[in-house]
């Protein structure tokens, strides 16, 4: 097995609600190999970001991880202290945000901000990481790069903020890029230019992707193994192929039959019915079981285990596991 | 005082000359505003005029009595006669005095006349210029970085901070401010220093309510969790990302402010407490000319136009200003 720079277990994220904590991340494992590209699918408030977020410890209170281990690249995360936390953020895991407009300083120029960011982890003299960001801002294509260096955002377009944003996450060569839904805010020649950014630095730098989406086609562009999220739990983990070609979750197949492009012409799109329930509604089992086409009668009483199809494709369902080993 | 206000002043317009966007706005704003601009600088000018003051070289033909030779003049005072005075009332450009008509030292000479004991009133007026910019600049000198520091630390830190200090802003603003004032005078004694710091103490009320609600906004913009997944220290996001981005908010408070002090000085000076050698003193003082017979207005004119003049330039700049940084967030506090 290749090392792994990120290995979450069990990790259990709450917000104090009125009758308890409420997980909005409930019990998550996985983990990215080097060099590897996860994306992390599913719908808006499965707990997508906030998984993001309590891999650097970043819940915004009064939301905290309350359960499980991060594991980044040999360091304990929830157990460091905050300096030490602080030198480990941006250093091993850089992240980039869904909202270019707004994830950038608006009093300070861009190269400022990217010069800051090299100098919070590296003893370098403003003028070395001058140059630094310069060659940064080239590599990841903004045009004239000397001339934007003294640019505030506000000059700049959503996908040349979007290209500072990464220039910024890489000034110092993390080996995991989190990736919440860059190109979300984009439109879509610039999601393209942003995406195969991404993919020609991965290959480039050798870093692993925790990309965040719920875009099946950029999964489907960028992703080595995909791992998809329903209210809070991961639902199906796989290889990209073994997701996107033989998905078994049924809320995967209703996510795959429910995209456009894969969807036959002529025929109207499926849709998953009924809406994600809220927490407090959740039932006691499987929480897509009120949902579900194919529920049984376990589905809502007990929460499905986790069960290996195959190496590398892991379900959660009552109904599949019953159809693999009777 | 007045040097650490200078180098204040000074700071601000360096560390604005160094930055584009505060460069560009200045610019917009001289754009906007140029002849109330200018009127500003003549009445800082004229406050620093007579803040410079040494002794010596009266000028009086015979050297002048003991007293006046060893007291400092500003360079307003020496910009008249040392003896510049007459016995009592004469009208503007009178050639005698207003009561009884005995001919004065100094015919046609007072453009805007003088006062009960013949001062030249237009030399009052100017002085008065300097209290105007001591009251108005200082107190905003206490009052900002009050507002910044209770502020910021209580829309960033929140729960029991953000509690305590919004505890301390609901007790001062539930006390009327004119009381509070009063009361903060009469404890601290009525020397311009003083009163500034009781102007400073009931003002800093609004900046910091604004500043709290500002930094919570911005405590959870995308930004500052970018710095924060970036391993920036939260010290380091409160001066780089969350500060600079309250400046604005500083700044239009401090232009607003200003006049607003100034004419609370005067309503103080109204209630017998102002500051020595203010408008609204002369104003004041002016009051019972009035009731006299024939009437004495010249002395209230040139306080009221002067108090005027000033208000209304630093409320032209101030708009222009407040258009500038920031079109929306600030209109709904004044």
């Amino acid at each position: 097995m290749s090392e792994r720079v990120l290995e979450v277990r069990n990790l259990q994220t709450a917000f104090p609600g009125p009758a308890g904590p409420i997980p909005v991340v409930d019990g998550v494992t996985l983990h990215v190999e080097r060099g590897e590209v996860l994306a992390l699918v599913g719908e808006s408030g499965c707990g997508k970001s906030m998984t993001a977020f309590s891999l650097l410890r970043l819940v915004p209170k009064p939301g905290r991880v309350t359960r499980g281990s991060v594991r980044l690249d040999g360091h304990d995360v929830l157990a460091l202290s905050v300096p030490e936390l602080r030198a480990i953020r941006g250093r091993d895991a850089a992240m980039i945000f869904q909202e270019p407009m707004t994830s950038l300083n608006p009093v300070q120029t861009v190269g400022v901000q990217v010069v800051e960011a090299i100098r919070l982890h590296e003893r370098v003299s403003k003028a070395a990481a001058r140059s630094r960001t310069v060659a940064l801002f080239e590599r990841v294509g903004i045009p004239d790069p000397g001339a934007r260096f003294d640019a505030y955002p506000h000059q700049l377009s959503g996908g040349m903020k979007q290209r500072v944003m990464i220039a910024m996450a890489l000034s110092s060569q993390p080996k995991l890029l989190i990736a919440d839904e860059p190109t979300t805010a984009l439109d879509v020649t610039i999601q393209a230019q942003i995406l195969d950014l991404l993919r020609e630095l991965q290959r480039e730098t050798g870093m692993a992707i925790l990309l965040i989406t719920h875009d099946l086609a950029i999964v489907n562009e960028l992703a080595d193994r995909v791992a998809v999220m329903y209210a809070a739990r991961l639902v199906e983990e796989g290889t990209r192929e073994a997701i996107l070609g033989d998905a078994r979750h049924p809320y995967t197949r209703g996510l795959l039959s429910s995209m456009p492009a894969l969807a036959r012409r002529g025929e109207p799109l499926t849709e998953i019915p009924g809406t994600v329930p809220a927490p407090e509604e959740w039932p006691r089992g499987c929480r897509f079981a009120s949902r579900c086409p194919r529920a049984i009668e376990r589905c809502p009483l007990e929460p499905p285990g986790e069960f290996a199809l195959a190496d590398d494709h892991l379900v959660r369902c009552h109904v599949v596991q019953q159809e693999e080993a009777p | 005082m007045v040097g650490l206000l200078l180098v204040a002043g000074a700071w601000a317009l360096w560390v604005a000359g160094h930055n584009r966007l505060w460069r560009e706005a200045g610019r917009e704003v001289v754009r906007r505003r140029p002849l109330a601009l200018a009127m500003v600088c003549l009445f800082v000018v004229t406050a620093l005029l007579d803040a410079t003051s040494w002794v010596g070289g009266s000028g009086a033909p015979d050297g002048g009595d003991l007293v006046s030779l060893h007291k400092p003049r500003s360079m307003i005072d020496r910009a008249f006669p040392i003896d510049f005075q007459e016995r009592s009332y004469s009208a503007p450009l009178a050639r005698t005095e207003f009561y009884g008509g005995a001919p004065l030292l100094h015919p046609g000479k007072h453009l805007l006349g003088t006062d009960i004991i013949g001062r030249d009133v237009l030399h009052l007026t100017l002085k008065g210029t300097r209290v105007a910019m001591l009251i108005g600049g200082l107190t905003t000198l206490i009052v900002i970085p009050l507002a910044l520091l209770f502020g910021v630390t209580a829309g960033y830190r929140g729960g029991r901070v953000d509690d305590a200090v919004f505890f301390l802003i609901s007790t001062l603003a539930a006390i009327p401010g004119l009381l509070l004032l009063i009361a903060l005078i009469t404890v601290l004694g009525r020397g311009p220093v003083q009163v500034c710091v009781a102007l400073g103490i009931t003002g800093w009320v609004g900046l910091c309510r604004l500043v709290r609600g500002e930094t919570l906004k911005l405590r959870e913009l995308d930004y500052v969790m970018a710095a924060r997944a970036l391993g920036v220290s939260e010290a380091r996001i409160v001066f780089r990302h969350v500060l600079p981005n309250l400046m604005h908010l500083v700044v239009i408070t401090f232009v607003l402010l200003f006049s607003g002090l100034v004419l609370s000085e005067a309503v103080l000076s109204w209630l017998g407490i102002g500051i020595d050698g203010s408008w609204g003193q002369m104003i004041d003082q002016a009051r019972d000319e009035l009731s006299r017979d024939p009437a004495i207005t010249w002395n209230l004119l040139s306080a009221s136009t002067a108090l005027f003049l000033l208000i209304l330039v630093v409320n032209r700049v101030g708009d222009a200003v407040r258009d500038v940084l920031d079109p929306r967030t600030v209109r709904e506090m004044w």
